[in-house]
């Protein structure tokens, strides 16, 4: 079974993130001065064949743990749909 | 003596760590294609600067699953002497031979500058020949060399000694304004704890003649030579 897969990563809420604070200081500039923070992660899109969701989740926390994602400084979210 | 330089596609800084370990070290050295799965009997290997990967996805994520890890990681486990220099570090970061992560710098520049480095310990085959507190004047030259690790291992790092250099002024001050990306405490370079692991996001292999503008990166080449010499590996 195919399944449309998302994946979310972003800097960990105690870690710095000076790409963060960049966007953060730019769009002050910019007059949007209400952004109380800026988090600056990754959006992945699989395609993947498993067997049911469940395996399907599984196989990808397994590659956020091992390769997408750092788990020292980053967070993931996972998002699984059937194609 | 015999070197290996390790070839990832992206490395970059491959061919100034051979000219130091072959031309200016004279030891036996070869470049190791990372698809290859040996390193050819190397006492030494080097994990070479560079955007191994492009830095896809983060900085040596991709690289730590080259074949050439497999032996490496074997080689670095059984106590065999392994530097890591800027994305090398990198590397070894992401397959778990040295704790931490190497964060994007806080000044969001990537920084090419002279850097001052004091020695922090000489209880490593990589600085044996240097004093505790001599200061190296070694170059820099990355994006994410923001050193960080959490308390719990930084205090471990510091018990062990295992802080072999830490940004310094140029009269040997450890002081925020050394610090040219935002590392924890100023950290230049850990080892692991066998000793045996180096990495450091300074480049020594910049640093070994003096017609480059420094020949202090060429002390952490002559402490392996000695180291050699007196023992072997």
């Amino acid at each position: 079974m195919r399944f449309n897969c998302e994946v979310y990563i972003r800097p960990r809420r105690d870690i710095l993130d000076p790409q963060g604070d960049a966007v953060k200081a730019a769009l002050a500039n910019l007059s949007f001065p209400g952004v109380d923070s800026v988090k600056v992660g990754r959006y992945l899109v699989l395609a993947l064949d498993a067997n049911d969701e469940g395996a399907a989740r599984k196989q990808l926390d397994e590659m956020c743990e091992k390769l997408l994602a750092n788990p020292i400084t980053e967070d993931f979210e996972i998002k699984v749909t059937p194609a | 003596m015999k070197a290996a330089v390790i070839v990832f596609p992206g490395s970059n800084c491959d061919h100034d760590a051979l000219h130091v370990c072959g031309p200016v070290m004279r030891w036996d050295t070869v470049p190791v294609w990372h698809e290859s799965a040996s390193l050819e009997g190397a006492d030494l290997v080097i994990l070479p600067g560079g955007f191994s990967y492009g830095d896809y996805l983060r900085c040596g994520a991709i690289a730590r699953f080259s074949p050439i890890m497999d032996a490496v990681i074997k080689h670095a486990n059984k106590g065999g002497l392994t530097l890591g220099i800027c994305n090398g570090f990198q590397v070894l970061i992401e397959a778990g031979l040295l704790p931490g992560a190497l964060l994007r710098n806080n000044c969001m520049e990537f920084r090419c500058v002279w850097t001052q480095l004091k020695v922090q310990t000489t209880e490593c085959d990589f600085t044996r020949g240097l004093e505790v507190g001599d200061v190296l004047r070694v170059p820099i030259a990355h994006g994410e060399g923001n050193y960080f690790a959490r308390p719990d291992v930084l205090k471990q790092l510091n018990d062990q000694h295992r802080v072999v250099f830490r940004y310094c002024t140029p009269d040997g001050k450890i002081a925020p304004e050394a610090n040219p990306n935002g590392s924890v405490e100023n950290i230049a370079g850990i080892l692991n704890e066998g000793r045996n692991v180096l990495g450091m996001m300074p480049h020594p292999e910049r640093a070994s003649e003096a017609v480059l503008g420094s020949g202090d990166g060429k002390r952490v080449f002559d402490s392996l030579a000695a180291a050699y010499a007196d023992i072997g590996w």
